[in-house]
């Protein structure tokens, strides 16, 4: 599944980095822990996190992370959309919780 | 029968083993005395992401509460850098927390703006470079 | 859903709250910042998070959160045990990351919150 697929199936809004939706998805990691995600999440993962500054994009980047979900209506900081733009790392947005994204986004990965 | 319980509670700034203690000692008082259940919630939830601001933000900070029949006053005084801009302060994701604040949970901007939301009245008064007080006052007649 | 029938789900280790295997989560949320957790207010909620500390049981006692499960193998320490006990509240540990436990809660029928 690409990012773009994502985005279909769970109706998610595109806040920048659209010239990554070609990526593809091998997963999931959810997180608000900075140093948690630098750790533990893998590349070509979605992160979901309400997290909105500017590491949220730099830490994407380091981890070869597939796209980037803000969850609860959370709108991304101005610096954080353009370095997505940089990056071409998509930085997404649902008004789902993080469990509820979470478990939609684990159901199309692993049905 | 006219009541009015008093209590005052220190809070240490950077000990973040301990915060969190006053407010539970509220919860304990406001428990015995009946208050009605979301209003419980309310002022515990306000109260406690106010003792983790001085715990966050602060050196050192003192939290009175009083209670009478009608309201439930909580007022969170502490010495520390102050704010600036509360204006600014007040705005949901404004944050001067440090990483290592963030990594405990906290520090996402969000406390403040949650302590307006649950509180019937907030008041807020600061002093750059000397402190910060914080005061909060519920009703206890229950919200339709 | 079951305090039992989570950890069978998340092949998880419980803490404390033996006396509660029965007790009944109607809705989870999922976060590690406790600001986040304190803004929701529905009752009988599982909190799942990956910040084991002294915070994460204060703001479920002030949240009156009655299970806490620690994702991404965190433990909890003898203290925060402590803590929990004295609230009635009932800990769990689980290996799997925040998202495999959301994903299986969520398989399961546990409900997101609202
Ligand atoms: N007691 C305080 N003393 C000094 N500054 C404070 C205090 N409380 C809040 N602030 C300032 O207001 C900002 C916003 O507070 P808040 O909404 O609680 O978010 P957070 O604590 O997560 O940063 C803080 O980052 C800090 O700059
Ligand atoms: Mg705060």
């Amino acid at each position: 599944m690409t990012a773009a697929e994502m985005v279909n199936k769970l109706d998610l809004q595109v806040f920048s980095g659209e010239k990554g939706l070609d990526r593809e998805i091998s997963g999931g990691y959810m997180s608000d822990l900075l140093s948690d995600v630098m750790g533990n999440a893998d590349e070509g993962q979605v992160w979901i996190t309400l997290q909105t500054h500017k590491n949220v994009m730099a830490i994407a980047s380091l981890k070869e992370l597939a796209a980037v979900i803000l969850v609860n209506g959370h709108k991304p900081d101005d610096d954080t959309a353009a370095q997505s733009n940089e990056e071409d790392i998509p930085l997404l947005g649902t008004s789902m919780s993080a469990f509820d994204i979470t478990g939609k986004l684990y159901e199309l990965i692993y049905k | 029968m006219s009541e009015t319980i008093t209590e005052e509670y220190s809070v240490t700034g950077g000990d973040f083993s301990r915060a969190g203690y006053a407010s539970s000692q509220i919860k304990k008082i406001l428990k015995r005395m009946d208050v009605d259940k979301a209003i419980i919630k309310r002022t515990v939830v306000a109260a406690y992401e106010g003792e983790v601001n001085i715990v966050a933000h602060a050196w050192s900070g003192k939290i009175e509460f009083q209670m009478d029949e009608e309201q439930i006053r909580i007022i969170l005084d502490d010495e520390g850098p102050g704010i600036e801009d509360i204006e600014k302060a007040m705005q949901e994701g404004y944050s001067t927390a440090t990483s290592a604040i963030r990594e405990m949970g906290f520090g996402a901007g969000m406390g403040l703006p949650n302590m307006k939301k649950n509180a019937d009245h907030m008041h807020i008064e600061s002093e750059p470079g000397k402190g910060t007080k914080v005061e909060i006052r519920m009703e206890r007649m229950v919200r339709e | 859903m079951k305090v039992k029938e989570i950890i069978r789900i998340l092949d998880a280790r419980l803490l404390c709250g033996e006396d509660q295997l029965d007790y009944t989560v109607e809705m989870a949320f999922a976060s590690d910042l406790m600001s986040d957790v304190l803004t929701q207010n529905n009752d009988h909620v599982l909190l799942i998070t990956g910040l084991a500390n002294m915070q994460t049981i204060r703001t479920a006692e002030m949240s009156d959160i009655n299970c806490i499960v620690f994702a991404r193998n965190k433990k909890a320490t003898p203290e925060m045990v402590e803590l929990a006990e004295e609230s009635d509240i009932v800990l769990i540990e689980c290996r799997y990351s925040l998202f495999k436990t959301c994903g299986l809660l969520y398989q399961a029928g546990v409900k997101p919150i609202f």
